[in-house]
């Protein structure tokens, strides 16, 4: 029964191709658009989601000044109130805190044999890469004892490694740095770009105590980043850090703090709620072309269900029942919206893919999102052709047999 | 007063139509019995009330009064689906424009009747190829309608009316689209299933030779019957 109904219906629609064909453009196009742009949506979730990972878990950097309004500042760094001593007094006094380190940076032309490049040093304890969540790729990071006597050792980023070395090995090379001799003792792992598009394997980095004495010949830090032990913990941790530093600078109960304490993640959390609202806006907008679709099927199949009067009569005089013909439009409609569904997956993950191609958008085609929108398009088929059905279903046999 | 054994039993039948507030009678009080096996010519004028008489033995529409007794059965409180079901098992239809499904081969064509009682695909196919070659058709079986002249038009409507072995097969001028030579074929078709099948035939016609290959003739004005005469022998 079923069966046969179906073949019915591929008949009808093979009987006026063009026309199935426009009407189903509409569930195509419909279909095609909410896959690729929830793709696009995902993709850019995916990307910040990636990015928020690599700002390390559970991190918080300790910056000199009050963040709030008023009063004249210097730019970042240019305030001498962290020390390294705060870092290393967070990270032992304060229960929350995992682990800290201050961190220094500077952009400089550092030489290698007849290379030159301009890269970001930074200045780092050894406790930074498990901060960040980075690994070292080969040879070691800086360790105690670099910091003791503000050796002259450097780890450097993949770009570095690649602009400076290409295919040589780095490792016990020697760069300058303000023509200050480096031994290069490891290579961090690619790492990738920020959010902002910064590349972050683009960095040396060298003990902070060299990094002041040697490079900036400074006694402050500019920042200190902090791992905390969970996220549970971050208010927490936020809190004590922030009494900490307020005794330790000695900042009277009505002074504002010289420092500020930032939540990386939350600002990662806040550009992540942007794309999320981004992701729904898209897949709403495409949703609204998938009911335009479905206005599309309903006016067909009320055109064909009026041109199809006397078919309808004839089938009744036969032993149609009401059901049957209504049945039979029903399907009709559903294989309609579905045949365009399936084509509009098509058209959704080729596009998703023409767009991750040749626009380099992040896009992350989600199969549940298939899986749905096929189920919505046959949804629509049902819906939208329900009246259609049920307006054939309730003609007079008598009538239908008579229309012309 | 009722015949059990008749296969149409008609009491004080009444159709009235409403056009807005005005009443039109259409039929005003048939009695009629139609007995197994007979093949009756329905006369009359445009407006006599034949084409309403044989929506009502059609399972078509309704009786305003009256009753309308099909193998005994009272038909006029069934529901829709029951008349569906009677018309597909007990009447076949066949009309003045032959009503072929267009685009439809004569066979899928015949095997409509036979997609609404279920039968499994094979045995469609079957009845339908022999139901073809008995009205003379079997080597047409691929050819879509308007491949097919008048005459073979109407065939396989006959074919159709014919493939779920009814009780009655209602014709309404079946001939009013032919030739006259096409006609007196299909006539000749008719008369064959009723005197070889015993199928009973109830034929809407307002030409007399037409009426004459039937057995019984009755004549509608003004939604009465005003004659109802019987011939044994009818047309060879």
């Amino acid at each position: 029964m079923w069966l046969m109904t179906l073949r019915i219906a591929l008949r009808a629609l093979r009987r006026n191709k063009l026309r199935s064909f426009l009407t189903m453009l509409g569930i195509i196009i419909g279909v095609g658009a909410v896959i690729a742009m929830v793709a696009i949506g995902e993709g850019a979730k995916a990307l910040v989601k990636a990015q928020i990972a690599s700002l390390g878990t559970n991190v918080l950097v300790i910056v000199p000044g009050a963040s709030m309004p008023g009063g004249v500042r210097t730019g970042f760094g240019g305030v001498r109130t962290l020390l390294d001593s705060d870092a290393r007094a967070i990270a032992e006094e304060v229960p929350a805190v995992a682990l800290a380190s201050p961190s220094l940076r500077r952009t400089e032309q550092v030489v290698a044999a007849n290379q030159n490049w301009a890269t970001l040093i930074q200045g780092v304890s050894p406790e930074f890469p498990q901060i960040r969540g980075w690994q070292v790729e080969e040879g070691r990071f800086i360790i105690d004892g670099d910091l003791d006597n503000a050796a002259k050792v450097a780890v450097i980023g993949r770009t570095v490694a690649d602009n400076l070395f290409g295919n040589e090995d780095p490792i016990d090379a020697v760069i300058r740095i303000r023509n200050i001799p480096f031994r290069i003792v490891g290579i961090l792992e690619a790492k990738g770009q920020t959010g902002h598009g910064t590349d972050q394997d683009d960095t040396i980095m060298v003990p902070y105590t060299t990094m002041q004495k040697r490079i900036m010949r400074i006694t402050w830090v500019q920042s200190i980043h902090v791992s905390v032990v969970s996220a549970e913990r971050m208010k927490e941790a936020q809190d004590q850090i922030t009494a900490l530093l307020r005794q330790r600078h000695r900042i009277q109960a009505d002074q504002d703090d010289d420092f500020t304490v930032r939540n990386l993640t939350d600002i990662a959390a806040a550009s992540s709620g942007t794309t999320q609202v981004m992701a729904v806006l898209l897949g709403s907008i495409a949703s609204i072309s998938l009911l335009v679709g479905g206005i599309g099927i309903m006016n067909i199949m009320l055109v064909s269900v009026t041109e199809r009067t006397r078919e309808i009569g004839i089938r009744m005089a036969v032993g149609a029942r009401s059901r049957d013909i209504m049945l039979q439009f029903i399907v009709e409609a559903v294989v309609m919206a579905a045949l365009g569904g399936a084509l509009g997956i098509v058209l959704g993950v080729g596009s998703s893919d023409m767009i991750h191609r040749f626009m380099e958008w992040p896009v992350l085609i989600r199969p549940d999102i298939i899986a749905f929108a096929l189920l919505v398009s046959g949804g629509v088929g049902v819906f939208f052709g329900f009246y259609p059905a049920q307006k054939a279903s309730r003609l007079d046999p008598i009538e239908a047999l008579r229309y012309e | 007063m009722i015949q059990v054994n008749s296969l149409i039993s008609i009491r004080n039948l009444e159709k009235i139509y409403k056009m807005g507030d005005v009443e039109v009678p259409a039929l005003c009080g048939i009695n009629l019995d139609i007995e197994k096996g007979e093949f009756v010519a329905v006369m009359g004028a445009s407006g006599s009330g034949k084409s309403t008489f044989m929506n009502i033995l059609g399972c078509l529409d309704r009786p305003t009064r009256g009753t309308y007794r099909l193998e005994g059965q009272e038909v006029g409180s069934l529901s829709s689906n029951q008349w569906a079901y009677l018309r597909n098992h007990k009447i076949g239809f066949v009309f003045q424009g032959f009503n072929l499904l267009a685009r439809t081969s004569a066979l899928e064509n015949v095997e409509l009747p036979m997609m609404y009682n279920g039968l499994q695909s094979r045995e469609r196919h079957r009845r339908a190829l022999e139901t073809l070659s008995w009205v003379g058709l079997g080597d047409r079986i691929d050819h879509m309608p308007n491949q097919l002249s008048g005459g073979q038009q109407q065939r396989v409507a006959v074919a159709r009316a014919l493939v779920n072995r009814p009780s009655l097969i209602l014709a309404d001028e079946p001939t009013g689209n032919l030739d006259s030579k096409t006609g007196a074929e299909i006539m000749e078709l008719f008369q064959n299933l009723n005197r070889r099948e015993g199928i009973t035939l109830v034929l809407v016609t307002h030409e007399a030779d037409i009426a004459e290959y039937a057995n019984r003739q009755i004549h509608f004005r003004d939604g009465l019957i005003t004659s109802d005469e019987r011939s044994n022998e009818g047309k060879e």
